[in-house]
């Protein structure tokens, strides 16, 4: 019987396993390797250079920029979706009539692509002539066309950028929050009313809030992870033929062009991903503590 | 939620398996000998893909599969060279100079004994490292001003002959509707390159192998380039980008940087109402300069019938002169890369693109295979500086002069 198990454990698990060692581990592990080589188009390199990828990929100002970049980039997305889809969920769950709709319409957005969202963004509602749908309403008001992606003083492109994310995040998040929402007691807000805290803000502050710590959590872990992974809206957004802006560009855009572009530098671009990935490292523990992240609902 | 980035990889490595698995049934089992794969990238106008399949059907000693290829055509040879899997024979904007140090592609020297001088050294001046040739040039490509001689007319502007001549000219022609000049939605950084730089006398490179923009001369250009940024002259975020012409066809704009290929929609489309220029000169040292560049047929190291995929290169790129002249002309619009083609071509003699070939022969440039990616990354990021953040152009130069040599200093080691 014990036999059994074990085979079955295998059968079903063992596909999976070795996707995942195949697909995962072997290339991470490769790449940490390719770190420590010269490897200009090649991933069997010869050539043992120690720490000076890491050196090199540390002196590069276009490289802390593009850390830069995303840490302003992760400050500003992370707290606007958290406010914006917390709302949207408070909205939705107090509608009376028409819930369904409500849900659907703001969860929508979420099945669309980043790269098809980032196109219409650009292609016609952000795009800079005077026939564009934000510069057409610009007109109306009498205001000069702006080339939105293309203006870097003030920085426009952020506001592309930012709300092509929050379009196609916060229904999602929404609908993680609408759950949480839904698995309040009643019987506090009724005990709430009777000790006369009022409707409102009081109530959120001290009921609502604390309920939903749980949820809380697990979407600022989600909203922090997928900001460091941003690339499809950055790339879509701003790259052309000949390569990419010296601004608004993060980490992974700018190592995919060291090593995947024409440069095939794969040494000082793998240096670069384990530099990246200590990083995120550092803050998700770092978040994870100081959210004492596993604790649910209940403990308040 | 949406398609993740690794779903998308996933499926398209799942994607890529399954092809692999149906490319190894071959096409019918009617194979005549041994098989050569060879990759294009995609090329916009209608016929090519047809009539590279038909010149590939036409090699008698292999049975020569041809892909044409969509998207980030670079990215796909530079990862598919590292692998098995990928083309005996391929077209590459390059190769690069690492490529050729790597051994990634082969030596084709032998190839064009004979008929050597017959191409255009221009071009292939940039595919030869230390005196060997590793890319047979196919056909030119060049950039070049278009601008539009009604609009010029009304607003009392010459059609520019100096650096500064074109900002005001670009400045003078700028309306509520109209902007005066489209480089390009990033303002000219991607599409510019080191061209300001042949104009105002500066090589990006200089024969001897040391950087050739090292001067406040070359600084001074470039900060003019920021004052049709900082005039509004520019036009910025068009649907379209500078490769195509809509922005100027459209009357979008009075004058716009733009290939050769986009030459005969212009024409159909203005008639007599255009005219071309290079790009002006600027400076006592300047003269007008324009780009010029050679999709070249190279041969993969790792291809397993080394010699059957040179003698194929060998056949379409340097015997049969009657495909190279359909593949020039007949397509799309490119100069042909062999000199004794581009003179026989009757649609190169007259009118506007009698003075782009005249352009091309006069003031063209090639980049240097010493100008590699990571050194242009750092130029190029440094002239978007200056054109739009109106960074101080001495101190953006320096420090991408510093960065071009240490490249240099790398590959020429």
């Amino acid at each position: 019987m014990r036999r059994h198990r074990t085979l079955w454990f295998w059968v079903f698990v063992g596909p999976f396993a070795c996707g995942l060692a195949l697909f995962t581990y072997v290339p991470l592990l490769w790449s940490v390797g390719l770190s420590f080589f010269d490897a200009h188009n090649t991933v069997t390199p010869t050539h043992f250079t120690g720490l000076d990828n890491y050196a090199a990929m540390l002196r590069d100002a276009a490289f802390r920029d593009s850390l830069k970049t995303f840490l302003l980039f992760t400050a500003f997305i992370v707290p606007v979706t958290y406010g914006f889809s917390l709302a949207l969920a408070l909205m939705v769950n107090r509608v009376r009539w028409a819930r369904a709709f409500f849900r659907s319409v703001f969860f929508l957005p979420a099945a669309c692509s980043y790269v098809v969202a980032a196109l219409i963004w650009k292609m016609s509602i952000f795009n800079g002539v005077r026939f564009g749908l934000a510069n057409t309403v610009l007109g109306w008001f009498g205001g000069d066309p702006v080339a939105w992606l293309s203006t870097t003083d003030p920085p426009w492109y952020w506001l592309v950028i930012v709300t092509v994310r929050l379009w196609l995040q916060a229904g999602f998040y929404m609908i993680l929050f609408l759950a949480g929402l839904q698995r309040i007691d009643p019987a506090l807000y009724e005990a709430a009313a009777v000790d006369g805290a009022r409707p409102g803000w009081t109530v959120l502050r001290h009921i609502t809030l604390p309920q939903l710590r749980g949820t809380s959590v697990a979407v600022l872990l989600l909203l922090v992870v997928n900001a460091f992974q941003a690339f499809d809206e950055f790339y879509n957004l701003l790259s052309d033929a000949r390569g990419y802006p010296p601004y608004a560009r993060p980490p992974l855009v700018y190592l995919y062009y060291t090593a995947l572009g024409q440069g095939q530098n794969l040494g000082l671009g793998s240096a670069g991903a384990v530099i990246l990935a200590l990083v995120i490292a550092v803050v998700t523990v770092a978040q994870a503590r100081w959210l004492r992240l596993g604790r649910t609902d209940g403990d308040g | 939620m949406t398609i993740s980035r690794r779903t998308l990889l996933a499926a398209g490595a799942g994607a890529g398996l399954l092809t692999a698995c149906g490319s190894n049934t071959g096409r019918g089992g009617g194979g005549s000998g041994p098989r050569l794969s060879q990759w294009y990238h995609q090329y916009g106008e209608p016929g090519t893909e047809r009539a590279v399949q038909r010149y590939a059907a036409a090699f008698r000693k292999a049975d020569v599969s041809v892909q044409w290829r969509p998207g980030n055509y670079d990215q796909q040879t530079a990862a598919a060279l590292l692998t098995d899997s990928g083309p005996d024979v391929f077209e590459v904007d390059g190769p690069t100079l690492d490529q050729i140090r790597g051994g990634q592609v082969l030596d084709l020297t032998d190839l064009l004994a004979g008929v050597k001088d017959d191409f255009n050294p221009a071009v292939l001046a940039p595919k030869t490292h230390e005196g060997r040739i590793y890319g047979i040039p196919q056909v030119i490509d060049t950039q070049l001003l278009y601008y539009r001689k009604s609009l010029l007319r009304d607003a009392g502007v010459e059609p520019p002959t100096t650096l500064d001549a074109l900002v005001d000219a670009a400045r003078a022609l700028t309306d509520r509707k109209t902007k005066g000049l489209f480089l390009g939605n990033d303002g000219g950084a991607g599409v510019l390159g080191g061209t300001p730089l042949y104009a105002a006398g500066f090589p990006l490179v200089t024969d001897d192998g040391r950087v050739g923009f090292d001067d406040p001369a070359a600084a001074r250009t470039l900060g003019k380039l920021h004052r049709l940024y900082a005039d509004k002259s520019l036009l910025l975020g068009a649907p379209a980008d500078w490769s195509d012409p809509s922005a100027f066809l459209q009357g979008l704009t009075a004058m716009q940087w733009s290939g050769l290929w986009a030459l005969p929609q212009i024409k159909r489309e203005l008639g007599d109402d255009f005219g071309v220029l290079p790009f002006p000169a600027d400076g006592d040292r300047g003269r007008p300069a324009v780009p010029v560049g050679a999709y070249g047929a190279a041969v993969s190291a790792r291809s397993r019938h080394k010699d059957l995929a040179k003698a194929y290169v060998k056949w379409l790129w340097v015997e049969r002169t009657d495909y190279q002249k359909d593949f020039a002309l007949s397509y799309g619009f490119h100069i042909p890369a062999r000199r004794s083609l581009a003179t026989e071509a009757a649609a190169l003699r007259e009118g506007p693109a009698a003075d782009v070939v005249r352009f091309t022969t006069d003031h063209g440039y090639a980049q240097p295979l010493l100008w590699t990616p990571a050194g242009q990354t750092a130029y190029q990021d440094a002239l978007s500086r200056i054109i739009k953040g109106g960074a101080d152009p001495e101190r953006e130069l320096r420090a991408a002069v510093r960065k071009v040599a240490e490249e240099i200093a790398r590959v020429g080691a």
